[in-house]
């Protein structure tokens, strides 16, 4: 375990170089000679307009997608060929579609006990420990929600935001060292996506950890996390931390988007 | 008058017995095939290799004097692993669903050749089954007529018994995650190629177990049991499925059984009406079809291989 809140560096992308469709006349190079390292404990925000490569790199960080040439390391280990699945033990990822972070055909509770028992065996012991369903029920409370009323209801039928805030309570439930959030408030309302934000700002700051969360509100980067990074056509034209990130408007944010004069993702 | 009406209830009584035994026979199969297309969400052909893979076995393990019980038992070890090459195929060499099974079950057609012999057909009406042995044969006359149908129902109470308590452990949660959303599964850190070949393995083990089953029933083995079984399954896992979805208590495994028994009065009802034997395919197809675009099965969740 490294010692948490220490300065020392959980994330570090190495001159990643990214091709898509390579020797075909669609080829395009977004990364070339990327750099990008990441602080234990910070909280990063990351904006950008489409195609800027945001959630590439969140892709190639989770070994969504092989990259071409460079290297990754999480705390110093080199997982640059480590599969994606092998890669997500210390890493939690929510995604923007609320459907893909849990089972629509399994109850609120078969969801819980699956994401409760990551890092240990699938075994043939009982899918559900009757013992934690207490415990399963305090956290949903957190949530505000009335989910710990709906144990046995198939989580298809809860609405997204509900399945979000549940996704978001699956990932975090065990101890990761690493939260992904790529754009994880954009298919919600906007009452919803604050409620979201809010929670995940609580687990960050509970479980201190390091997070990298993809949006495109901008006052959701501007307000919440320590640092900010503005990307365009994969390369980092804004990255301000400390007391420069405190005194970021969205108006030099948006200054910035209407500099490169591309249309605001917001 | 009366004497007619008996006649009547009579025919009525064999045909149904009859077909309560198909169906039992074939429920094992079709919660193989519960497995593979509803957990899963893979369309499984091996099955067709699969159920005579087990039928070939049981029938020259059997000519050989091997017990009957232990025949079952070895059914389904072979079908395991016929179903882990099927995985294998799909999930290491990144070949197509339906593809990955069309290959095994044009391997297994020859495989099951090889395991007989060569021969086509293997009688073993004289040799001592599960159905035939002097235990069952010592009972008395009275229930002679019903014993198939309940060592038959024995067999498939204790499959589907042992499949509830499977998808209630660890591992059978994962196994319903990885064909619900294999996202989830990634994010839990899990290999979900892994997951599928172990789904692959326990459905066609259950597919071979019924085809071990079926050889022992029917006293033979022949080449071209195995050919339709597939859609034969998919035939009882829909119709079970979608007649007893509003009821609550009915698990979809024992929804699958009774889709499976109700299948096969379908067609002792269409074969009593005229129709040959030969037809039965075409009645499967028809039937088949009519069902899915009825229950508007049809859609299925985009998804990538492997």
């Amino acid at each position: 375990m490294t010692a948490r809140g220490g300065r020392r560096v959980m994330l570090e992308l190495n001159k990643i170089t990214k091709y898509y469709n390579p020797g075909t006349v669609n080829e395009m190079c977004l990364f070339n000679d990327f750099n990008l390292s990441v602080q234990n404990g910070e909280f990063v925000s990351v904006v950008g307009s489409n195609g800027s490569g945001k959630t590439s790199m969140l892709n190639i960080l989770c070994g969504s997608i092989p990259i071409d040439k460079g290297s990754i390391h999480v705390q110093g280990s080199n997982i640059t060929n480590m599969p994606e699945f092998k890669r997500q033990r210390k890493i939690g990822r929510v995604y923007q579609n609320p459907a893909m972070g849990t089972c629509p055909n399994m109850t609120i509770l078969e969801n819980m006990s699956l994401a409760d028992n990551k890092g240990k065996a699938f075994n043939l012991g009982w899918g559900t420990n009757k013992k934690r369903i207490e415990y399963y029920r305090e956290n949903l409370r957190s949530l505000g929600l009335g989910l710990e009323d709906k144990l046995d209801v198939p989580v298809g039928s809860l609405s997204g935001g509900q399945r979000q805030a549940m996704a978001l309570l699956m990932v975090t439930m065990s101890p990761i060292e690493f939260l992904i959030l790529d754009e994880h408030t954009a298919a919600l309302d906007p009452k919803t996506a604050e409620l979201i934000m809010e929670l995940t700002d609580k687990v960050v700051k509970e479980k201190q950890l390091t997070t990298i969360m993809v949006t495109h509100n901008l006052r959701y980067a501007v307000e919440y996390g320590n640092r900010l990074l503005m990307m365009h056509q994969g390369e980092v034209i804004i990255d301000a931390s400390g007391e420069e990130k405190k005194h970021l408007r969205i108006d030099d944010l948006l200054d910035k988007f209407n500099q490169i004069s591309i249309e605001c993702g917001n | 008058m009366l004497e007619s009406i008996l006649a009547v209830l009579e025919t009525i009584l064999v045909i149904f017995i009859g077909a309560l035994e198909e169906g039992l026979v074939y429920a094992v199969m079709a919660l193989g095939v519960y497995i593979t297309y509803k957990i899963l969400d893979f369309p499984d052909l091996s099955v067709d290799g699969t159920f005579p893979l087990g039928a070939a076995v049981t029938a020259t393990l059997i000519t050989k004097g091997v017990s009957p019980i232990l025949t079952l038992l070895i059914s389904f070890v072979i079908g395991a692993f016929a179903g882990m090459l099927t995985g294998i195929i799909h999930v290491k060499f990144k070949i197509r669903d339906l593809l990955a099974g069309i290959i095994m079950m044009t391997a297994l057609y020859t495989i099951n050749l090889r395991i007989t012999g060569g021969k086509s057909n293997v009688p073993i009406f004289m040799q001592k089954t599960i159905f035939n042995n002097s235990f069952l044969n010592g009972m008395p006359e009275e229930v002679q007529p019903y014993l198939v149908s309940i060592v038959l129902f024995f067999i498939v109470l204790l499959m589907k018994l042992l499949l509830d308590l499977y998808l209630k452990t660890k591992s059978g949660y994962l196994l319903r995650a990885v064909g619900d959303n294999e996202m989830v599964v990634t994010a839990l850190a899990k290999d979900k190629g892994i997951t599928k070949i172990i789904g692959l393995i326990i459905a066609n083990a259950y597919v071979a177990l019924s085809g071990s089953v079926y050889a022992q029933k029917s006293g033979y083995f022949d080449i071209y049991t195995g050919t339709g079984t597939m859609v034969m399954g998919l035939a009882s896992v829909v119709i079970g499925i979608n007649l007893l979805k509003k009821v609550s208590f009915v698990k979809a495994t024992s929804a699958v059984i009774v889709g499976s028994v109700i299948y096969k009065i379908c067609v002792a009802i269409a074969i009593y009406f005229g129709l040959e034997t030969s037809d039965l395919k075409l009645i499967t197809a028809v039937l088949f079809f009519v069902i899915l675009v009825a229950s508007n099965d049809r859609k299925r969740r985009a998804k990538s291989n492997a």
